[in-house]
């Protein structure tokens, strides 16, 4: 099947702004799953609210487009009902990790088989650029006019100290690598987070002063590493990408289908 | 046949297993008092029959949980109490927006906020009409006994499949935690409502917000042949975000007219000795049985009560209640809060001076004395 | 679908890349990316093969266009 059978193509242009990083992220996730070969109707994205959770209405797959923070809560919801379905559930930093924070720590807890994606452009894009959980000490936003004095989350760590079981970062430049992440989070049995590190042109470009796109995704190819790599040792400041958690640990649905039938004697 | 078809249990437990004889198939709640006893219940009932049970991490995800089971094509219910309605209230407004079937129970305790967790009111009223933003409708149920309350539960469930929306229960603690004989139904003594689901072929276009004639909506799972979109935002028929003015009349209006509009058909009561009634009382709930007492109490005594128990608060009954308080004197509004039903009931009748409050606010059960001083004062006040 | 021809150059076969314009919202990270530097923008900011014969079907621009604007016909292996 063509990628393009894999979206639903009345919807373009989308609503994205030119050079924003989402595209780039619906465009590889929409390769990943026609390579893996997963039939539409076996698949259930479940999204929250913010550009980022506007991918819903672009596939062509059972789309739920949800409420700001509580996609994984409904997420939850449908693969437990449903665990034969690939439940996926892109959403955005803020949407993710600050109100959507204690529902991303949980669902990791579970290790329940679901595929999160964390499209990380370091603010809210929807609402005009206010700083997130993901925006750096110092970096300036539309709430943060004197620079921000939060610190960021670093969402790996997050995810596996609250028990994700498949853990990766993967940035829009690096477009095949994310791709091929794609793959094996959605194949791993467990819950799976990708973050991926994207560009917001329009607000964090201009609040950050790095530029447009182009410049952004210059940013993410010479302020990222593959994990464990000698330049990773050599500066410390870079970002690293690639995969950092494989486990194979107790799924929760599988688990729950244990428990019925222990139940049910 | 006695024995196993008598039970002796908790209101909660009842609404168990009356979602149950429903057909249940999903549960996600949060422990509070005084609703807890039915998430603990279901969690060992359900998988005992298959299905699933979880504890999720807070009220707003319980509520979004089951919303998501639902759209796979499973009966969904949560329980909570006032703190966790409160929370709830965003994710009640999308099951509204979006029409998914749902039930929502909350067993009133004393507010606000914390509150008295342990103590009865029936102060969330207006909350279960008008938690959520935006201009909308809803169905809230209540009972005041067991038998009724296995009904009305079942009936809730029936009532979220045909309307394709959630359903309050909204309970109290008196009700929630009193034990009381249940004459369990058995399977075909209530009619049950199935999922009412879509007979258009995959391939053919699905609307899955275009009503039929008869106003009814057809649903597809989550799975299957149908993929569509599900979304809070104002929608076209396809479920597809839109902001054109007409849509957005048309969906609020369908929104609203199809349970304002059908009120005749989702009006639920019992009535005691209203047709030569001079003095109406209205109640609901746990306070209704103080009141039938007092109305049974009096007519005794030669003096003609009589009682309207409401079992559906909202959409208002506002036909019936103004109906039989025509036929009355004075009519005295016997709640547990300060005034909720009193508010819908004044705004209905021709004589709303002749309408009276007899409540209680104090987490103190309302008894049939209580209500009998408060007949005096309002006896003695020359009405 | 308008193939991405540039105009006045005459194509001895059609080029590997095929570029929606309708879809195309000239961001240029095609254009920035591309290691052969085939690619631009046109007058009405929308991108366009300029070098169809530099071109390697590497599938890099493919993969990087948040429009899903551009398909590329790689080279198939015998």
């Amino acid at each position: 099947m063509a990628v393009r059978d894999y979206i639903r193509q009345r919807f373009f242009p989308h609503l994205w702004c030119p050079g924003c990083g989402h595209g780039i992220v619906l465009n590889n996730l929409i390769r990943a799953l026609e390579k893996l070969g997963i039939p539409k109707n076996d698949i259930v994205m479940v999204s929250g609210i913010g550009c980022s959770s506007r991918i819903s209405t672009y596939v062509d797959f059972h789309s739920l487009h949800t409420l700001h923070g509580r996609a994984l809560a409904f997420a939850t919801g449908v693969k437990m009902a449903r665990p034969d379905l690939h439940v996926l559930v892109p959403m955005g930093d803020g949407d993710a990790l600050a109100i959507g924070g204690n529902h991303f720590i949980h669902a990791a807890r579970r290790n329940i088989d679901i595929t999160a994606l964390v499209m990380n452009n370091h603010v809210y894009g929807m609402t005009g650029g206010q700083y997130s959980p993901l925006l750096e000490f110092g970096e300036k936003a539309a709430t943060a006019p004197f620079g921000n004095v939060d610190q960021a989350f670093d969402v790996v760590e997050l995810a596996r100290a609250a028990g994700a079981t498949f853990v990766a970062r993967a940035t829009t430049y690096h477009a095949a690598s994310m791709q091929q992440i794609f793959e094996q989070a959605i194949t791993h049995k467990g819950f799976s987070v990708v973050e991926v590190l994207t560009q917001c042109p329009t607000y964090y470009g201009k609040y950050s002063k790095i530029g447009g796109a182009v410049e952004m995704m210059e940013r993410l190819r010479d302020g990222t590493t593959p994990v464990g790599s000698q330049a990773k040792k050599e500066n410390p400041a870079l970002v690293e990408r690639g995969v950092f958690v494989r486990e194979e640990r107790p799924e929760y649905c599988s688990e729950y289908a244990k428990l019925i039938e222990r139940a049910s004697r | 046949m006695m024995g196993e078809d008598i039970l002796f249990v908790q209101g909660n437990e009842v609404v168990v297993e009356a979602a149950l004889y429903a057909g249940l198939g999903f549960f996600a709640g949060y422990p509070i008092t005084p609703s807890t006893e039915i998430a603990e219940l279901l969690a060992a009932r359900l998988p005992q029959r298959g299905r699933k049970f979880i504890q999720m991490e807070d009220e707003i995800a319980s509520l979004c949980a089951i919303i998501g089971a639902s759209l796979t094509g499973l009966k969904v219910m949560t329980a909570t109490s006032g703190p966790g309605f409160s929370l709830m209230q965003e994710a009640l407004g999308y099951a509204i927006m979006a029409e998914i079937p749902c039930v929502v129970v909350s067993v009133q305790r004393g507010g606000p906020s914390t509150g008295l967790p342990t103590a009865p009111s029936q102060a969330d009223v207006m909350q279960a009409r008008w938690g959520p933003h935006g201009d909308h409708s809803i169905i809230a149920l209540t009972a005041s006994n067991h038998q009724d309350l296995f009904a009305v539960t079942v009936d809730a469930f029936n009532l979220a499949e045909t309307y394709r929306t959630p359903v309050v229960l909204l309970l109290d603690e008196v009700v929630g935690h009193m034990r009381e004989k249940l004459l369990l139904p058995q399977p075909g003594d209530l009619p049950l409502v199935e999922r009412l689901r879509t007979s258009v072929k995959e391939g053919t276009d699905y609307h899955p917000y275009l009503p039929r004639e008869d106003g009814r909506l057809p649903m597809s799972d989550f799975g299957g042949v149908h993929r569509y979109n599900v979304t809070g935002l104002v929608h076209d028929m396809w479920g597809f975000p839109s902001t054109h003015p007409k849509v957005a009349h048309d969906l609020l209006r369908h929104l609203v007219d199809k349970l304002e509009n059908r009120v005749h058909l989702i009006t639920r009561y019992k009535e005691f000795m209203t047709d030569d009634a001079e003095t109406l009382l209205v109640s609901y709930g746990s306070s209704a049985r103080s009141a039938l007492h007092v109305v049974e109490s009096r007519r005794a005594r030669g003096e003609k009560l009589g009682l309207l128990e409401l079992q559906s608060l909202w959409p208002f009954p506002q036909e019936l209640v103004r109906d039989r308080c025509s036929r009355a004197r004075y009519v005295v509004v016997v709640e547990m809060n300060m005034g909720q039903i009193l508010a819908e009931v004044e705004r209905c009748v021709e004589r709303p001076d002749r309408v009276f409050l007899a409540n209680r606010i104090d987490g103190t059960f309302i008894t049939p004395d209580h209500i009998r001083d408060i007949l005096r004062i309002i006896r003695g006040r020359g009405v | 679908m308008v193939p991405g021809t540039c105009k006045g150059v005459s194509m001895a076969q059609e080029p590997p890349v095929t570029i929606q314009r309708e879809w195309c919202k000239g961001c240029g990270i095609c254009v920035a990316f591309c290691p052969q530097k085939v690619l631009a923008l046109d007058s009405q900011e929308k991108a366009v093969v300029m070098d169809p014969d530099g071109c390697n079907a590497c599938g890099l621009c493919e993969v990087r266009c948040p429009d899903l604007a551009i398909e590329v016909r790689r080279k198939k292996d015998a």
